[in-house]
């Protein structure tokens, strides 16, 4: 640990505003914290709770990176808080916002699970296959290729955090824009031998301008996803399999 | 008052409450489930290692049955479990790993051929068989005689709990999130549901149900450093305790993992020790070997922290802002290592630390890892107090763990549990009607809603932050890893007082919705509660068994403590929880106690258990042409719900 990050004292300029107070007006307000040495976001924001405002809303769950509750915009970029340690910042400087492009419960807390929820059942992101409630749970398993099952799990790590919608800037112009954790979420189910569903069924989901034909391919999934998937080969491979059912 | 009527409520989204309530809707009951937070967020997500189930199709597990899984449990319980319960849970555990591989779990699979893996340090190659070829694998797991446990990479919990949800969207199951249920409803022994507090606009709702299942993980953060995620406060199991009816069990029973690190609380693996990783302290002399000379760090998960701690003791810990710790040390096993083997725990120290674990020290700590107690259920998972209300998972004791959990039973526990106890409650929902006079669910609404309007209008008084980490720094100094019957009087004497003074909080943010100090306010009694009932259960309980270690009463003492502890909070009025004990039958055991095979065996033995070893072994005279199953079932007969019976199928024993 080196010891310039001791001693210095940070700022952070948080947005404030709770859309359920009759009045309320969105605010920047700035608040001091003394760094300690391995501090994250995550510390920092519950000092600030306890000792500067008791009122303060935000969003923890695991704090260890994988339960997607924490993102936010920090400095401009959508990142995990939880994981984000405040030696990264060497002006000391910490502006965070809350992620756009998400209904704002308050201050720097939004709900994603609301639109993850009806993202899910738009993909209607579970396997499909009519024959699934007959299996027999006492018989040996079917088979499945070891490749295959580590490729679906590259795929099955999104976390669903959020960060690639507020990185895209089709959403923004596109309300109904199904977005990159909608499209990693196909691919990931189209991958998946037990799902029975077809490329025409796929088509019916994404094939359209709110759907893989929409993407302006700026990619700003890619740079910000925390979990570093593959969107972008995803996206193209998606566009080229859809132009085909076409 | 708004009323949201339902069949079955389950409160909390994580692993086991989804299965009940997909459970009770494939059975035809409407089910409604309560979160803080999005179901997928929930801490069943952090289970990396993965889920034990007896499939033996790896090399390594070959010949594994229910029976083992049974006999590693229950040695693992150090004997504090319910045999019966952890027969059911072991021969479904085996159909819940299926289930998931249909719903779309990508379990890693067995590769046939040759494989190079480590066992004790060595590098050893191993032949997987083509006839398991494509079938789900297991890996090495502490505690277990196969290789038993069932993963997908390093995100087992993960996919288990994203297939879990997605079944229940399919189903098209409701998930209320962010409302935290504040109080359960009960009209004398019958639970009728919950007053809910919805954590955005603060609106008090009442859910009545014919059917409560309790899902809300553990206990956690009664510690000032855990493992568990934030929310894992115990609120769920605090209001069962409340309702002075539903007892709470073994709440002593508290596991620590020794490697967590400083200061956040996560969890770096068993595998860093395994892999050749050394402990060290202040003055980076290795310090382990002094103690145990025999198994060094890779002695079992509690005796590494005992050593610790009593090491950090001595003054040897390295101070810091966050309290003294001392050093994982992995730089010798070199960055190519590291970045292919341990590449999860490089993450989490390049993040959390800003290190980069193949030059530098990792700060680590014993940290609070799992609540083995909880509210105390019938094998039905049905509470043995208060009728109507059911608990699955870790926020039960249902009771298979016993004093100590083994790794990978614990998300297995969720998913079997919810399987099981979901047809019980769904049993439950179609043999009882709604019954209940509206009178009742609104003085229970109007009674929280005083509490609230009291804690608003309270001008002056004490400050919620102050008291909770009071509790934390008690529980982890005086209820931790290590505990004596002086510290465990003073921790209950302390927690005490602040039971008293949390009945004095006053709140600087007035705001009645979102209101993440009210939110404090009213969750850190109800955590003190459950302090009290650890505390006291550990100071009464003068022996050790398991994860509950007293250093003036060493022996594990069948003769006098071969009971599960029972803790009611008889009246809101009262300090302390009124405790009692049940024995825990040696003759209706399949397993009599023995040894669990750590140290020498002091235990202190049970007259029983002479004697019902004698009886099994002439019953198992009495049969000589019995096959395993027909043996277990004269031995000590289980029931399961009749879906769930089947034997098991396994690659080249087919159902034997």
């Amino acid at each position: 640990m080196s010891n310039d990050e001791q001693g210095r004292t940070l700022k952070f300029h948080i947005l404030k505003y709770d859309p359920q107070l009759e009045g309320d007006e969105p605010r920047m307000v700035t608040f001091e914290v003394d760094e300690a040495p391995g501090m994250t976001i995550f510390i920092a924001l519950n000092e600030i709770r306890e000792k500067h405002d008791r009122s303060l809303q935000f969003d923890f769950v695991c704090r260890a990176g994988i339960c997607g509750s924490c993102g936010m915009l920090i400095n401009g970029k959508p990142d995990l808080a939880c994981r984000t340690l405040t030696s990264r910042f060497p002006r000391g400087e910490i502006t965070l916002l809350p992620l756009p492009a998400f209904e704002l419960i308050g201050d720097l807390s939004v709900n994603t699970g609301e639109f993850m929820r009806s993202m899910s059942e738009r993909v209607e992101g579970w396997i499909h296959d009519q024959e699934q409630e007959s299996v027999d749970l006492t018989r040996i398993e079917e088979r499945m290729d070891p490749d295959l099952a580590d490729e679906i799990y590259e795929l099955d790590r999104c976390i669903e955090c959020g960060c690639c919608i507020s990185a895209c800037a089709t959403k923004r112009m596109r309300d109904d824009f199904l977005g990159a954790v909608g499209f990693i979420k196909v691919a990931r189910f189209a991958l998946d031998t037990r799902d029975k569903r077809t490329d025409e069924d796929w088509y019916e989901i994404i094939g359209n301008d709110d759907g893989v034909f929409g993407c302006m391919t700026l990619l700003g999934c890619e740079d910000n996803c925390p979990k570093d998937l593959p969107h972008q080969h995803k996206i193209a491979y998606l566009r080229r399999r859809m132009v085909k059912v076409t | 008052m708004k009323i949201i009527y339902t069949d079955s409520l389950i409160i909390g989204g994580g692993l086991a409450g989804l299965r009940v309530a997909i459970a009770a809707r494939k059975r035809g009951y409407e089910s409604i489930i309560l979160s803080l937070i999005p179901a997928k967020r929930s801490h069943s997500a952090a289970a990396q290692g993965g889920m034990q189930a007896s499939l033996a199709a790896s090399v390594k597990s070959r010949g594994d049955n229910e029976d083992i899984h049974f006999a590693d449990t229950v040695k693992g319980s150090d004997w504090g479990c319910d045999q019966k319960v952890v027969r059911m849970f072991a021969h479904t555990a085996p159909k819940a790993i299926r289930e998931l591989a249909t719903w779309g779990v990508p379990w890693s699979r067995v590769r046939a051929g040759d494989r190079e893996v480590v066992i004790n340090a060595e590098r050893v190659t191993i032949t997987e068989g083509e006839d398991a070829h494509g079938l789900i694998t297991s890996r090495d797991f502490g505690g277990t005689k196969k290789w038993r446990t069932c993963y997908t990479a390093d995100g087992t919990g993960h996919t288990m709990l994203y297939a879990m949800d997605n079944k229940a969207i399919e189903l098209d199951i409701p998930v209320h999130e962010r409302k935290e249920a504040i109080a359960l409803i009960h009209e004398g022994n019958r639970c009728l549901g919950a007053v809910v507090r919805d954590l955005i606009n603060g609106e008090l709702i009442a859910y009545v149900a014919r059917a409560t299942t309790m899902a809300t993980g553990g206990y956690g953060r009664l510690y000032s450093v855990t493992t568990n995620a934030v929310i894992s406060e115990g609120i769920g199991t605090a209001i069962a305790l409340e309702t002075g009816i539903a007892p709470l069990s073994n709440m002593e029973a508290i596991q620590f993992h020794p490697t967590a690190i400083v200061p956040v609380g996560i969890l770096t693996t068993e595998g860093c020790r395994g892999d050749g990783g050394l402990l060290k302290d202040v003055d980076g002399h290795r310090f382990m070997p002094d103690y145990e000379p025999g198994k060094k760090e890779l002695a079992s998960r509690d005796v590494v922290s005992r050593r610790m701690t009593e090491h950090i003791r001595k003054g040897k810990g390295v101070p810091s802002r966050y309290g003294d710790h001392l050093w994982l040390d992995i730089t010798l096993l070199g960055k190519a290592h590291i970045d292919k083997n341990l590449r999860e725990v490089k993450e989490i120290c390049e993040y959390f630390l800003g290190i980069d674990p193949s030059k530098d020290f990792i700060p680590v700590r014993p940290t609070q890892h799992y609540s083995m107690g909880g509210i105390r259920t019938k094998p039905t998972g049905e509470s043995i107090g208060l009728h109507g209300l059911f608990a699955a998972g870790e926020a039960s004791c249902w009771d298979m763990h016993g004093f100590n959990r083994l790794g990978g039973n614990s998300v297995a526990e969720t998913v079997v549990a919810g399987m099981i106890v979901g047809e019980y409650v769904a049993d439950y929902c179609e043999a009882n009607s709604l019954d209940f006079k509206t009178s009742t669910i609104e003085s229970f609404v109007n009674r929280e809603r005083k509490k609230i309007d009291d804690l608003i209008a309270r001008s002056s008084g004490e400050e919620v932050y102050e008291l909770k980490k009071s509790m934390q720094a008690i529980m982890m100094e005086k209820v931790g890893i290590f505990r004596n019957g002086d510290g465990l009087a003073q921790a209950v004497e302390e927690l005490q007082a602040l039971l008293k003074r949390s009945r004095n909080i006053a709140i600087q943010n007035k705001v009645r919705s979102s209101n993440p100090e009210l939110v404090e306010a009213i969750r850190v009694p109800k955590m003190l509660k459950l302090a009290l009932c650890a505390a006291v259960g550990a100071r009464d309980r003068t022996e050790s068994r398991g994860a509950h270690s007293r250093e003036d009463f060493p022996a594990r003492n069948d003769r006098e403590w071969l009971k599960r502890t029972l803790s009611t909070w008889k009246d809101e009025a009262d300090e302390l929880p009124t405790q009692e004990y049940v024995d825990l039958d040696i003759m209706e055991m399949e397993m009599p106690p023995g040894s669990r095979g750590y140290g020498n065996d002091e235990t202190i033995h049970h007259a029983d258990t002479a004697v019902r070893e004698k009886q099994i072994e002439e019953l198992k005279k009495s049969m000589p042409n019995a096959d395993r199953h027909e043996m277990q079932e004269a031995i000590m007969p289980y029931v399961l719900p009749e879906k769930y019976r089947g034997k098991n199928e396994r690659v080249g024993v087919g159902y034997e």
